[in-house]
């Protein structure tokens, strides 16, 4: 039983055991931490490969730890429809080099989840069509749910008080 | 009853002469008073729903709690067609232009209804992407507060608001569009 559950991590170490820099693995939650240089062929990887077929993307999202250093982390959580498992995948960003590739060439669903990502923590997905807000509107200064953007922070567009 | 307060001493002010002239078929009013009752039952309302506020809105415009009894029960889904406002749920930054928008194109005299605690004051969304009150966008008369009102403080709030429309005086017409500023 363990064996099965664990042969996406296993899968992953043998094909990329230069860009997978921590697994971790808890009661069937598989999680892979990996470098973001190589993240559009492992992502093929997880799709295209017979014993994984990770053919759905499930959600795109992002972290802030803020003063950890690197302070982001980009998370992609796939399952697979032919074999019923889930994956994990995080990808530390750090703030000097605030981008990571997108993967919208694998799966096209990604789009909007990286607009969202980028939208509210102002990460850049490298290779995305149309890298623009998509929950705020044009104008808005900041991405609000880094840490360091002030609680009490307002954007100064319409009425007088806001 | 103001209304009828206003006719009495209209009437009062007549000579004894004109009175039993005229008799009870003229009634006599000020032309402020007998205009205010008349769009104090008239309202014609533009229901401007962006949140959960619109589940309890509904039940209010319903046979239930029946607004039809005050007058207002017309829902007019053209601001052209409406003279209040109800501004039922959030306004995001967002959706700020767009409400001043509706707003500018109502036809004077027109009024605000302001429905539950997030159009009232942002409520608890106090965070960067709601409105902390639409009385930072447009004119408001009457707040209710509430997540959601109950109806009946939505129809004291509605019988409020006919006190307020039946003191107004013609001066107080036209009030000009409400200010926009646009993005930096």
């Amino acid at each position: 039983m363990t064996a099965m559950e664990s042969i996406t991590l296993k899968k992953l170490k043998e094909k990329f055991p230069d860009s997978i820099v921590d697994t971790h693995s808890f009661r069937g939650d598989e999680t892979a931490t990996v470098k973001k240089e190589k993240i559009i062929e492992i992502c093929k990887f997880l799709r295209d490969d017979n014993e994984l077929l990770y053919n759905f993307m499930m959600d795109l999202t992002a972290v802030d730890y803020y003063g950890r250093e690197p302070r982001f982390e980009v998370v992609y959580h796939f399952y697979s429809l032919k074999y019923n498992r889930r994956v994990r995948l995080k990808v530390p960003v750090p703030e000097s080099d605030c981008t990571v590739d997108s993967i919208i060439s694998v799966w096209i669903g990604a789009d909007w989840f990286e607009r969202e990502a980028y939208d509210l923590y102002g990460i850049i997905f490298n290779g995305h069509p149309n890298l623009k807000r998509i929950l705020l509107y044009e104008g808005f200064e900041g991405h609000p749910l880094r840490k360091d953007y002030p609680v009490r922070g307002r954007q100064p567009l319409i009425g007088p008080k806001n | 009853m103001g209304i009828i307060n206003s006719q009495q001493s209209a009437v009062g002010s007549l000579q004894s002469g004109e009175e039993q002239i005229l008799g009870s078929s003229v009634l006599l009013t000020k032309l402020d008073a007998i205009v205010g009752w008349g769009r104090k039952y008239s309202f014609f309302l533009y229901p401007f729903v962006t949140a959960c506020c619109g589940m309890e809105f509904m039940s209010l415009a319903g046979p239930r709690y029946d607004l039809d009894r005050f007058g207002a029960a017309l829902p007019r889904f053209s601001p052209r067609q409406a003279d209040l406002l109800f501004v039922v749920g959030t306004i995001s930054h967002k959706q700020a232009p767009i409400l001043v928008k509706v707003y500018n194109q109502m036809t004077e005299p027109k009024w605000v209804f302001s429905f539950g605690v997030c159009a009232t004051s942002g409520g608890f969304y106090d965070n960067y992407a709601t409105v902390q009150g639409i009385d930072t966008l447009i004119p408001v008369d009457v707040y209710v507060p509430g997540c959601p009102p109950r109806p009946e403080m939505v129809i004291d709030g509605l019988l409020k608001l006919q006190q307020k429309v039946a003191k107004e005086k013609w001066s107080d017409w036209p009030r000009g569009e409400a200010p926009v500023t646009k993005n930096k």
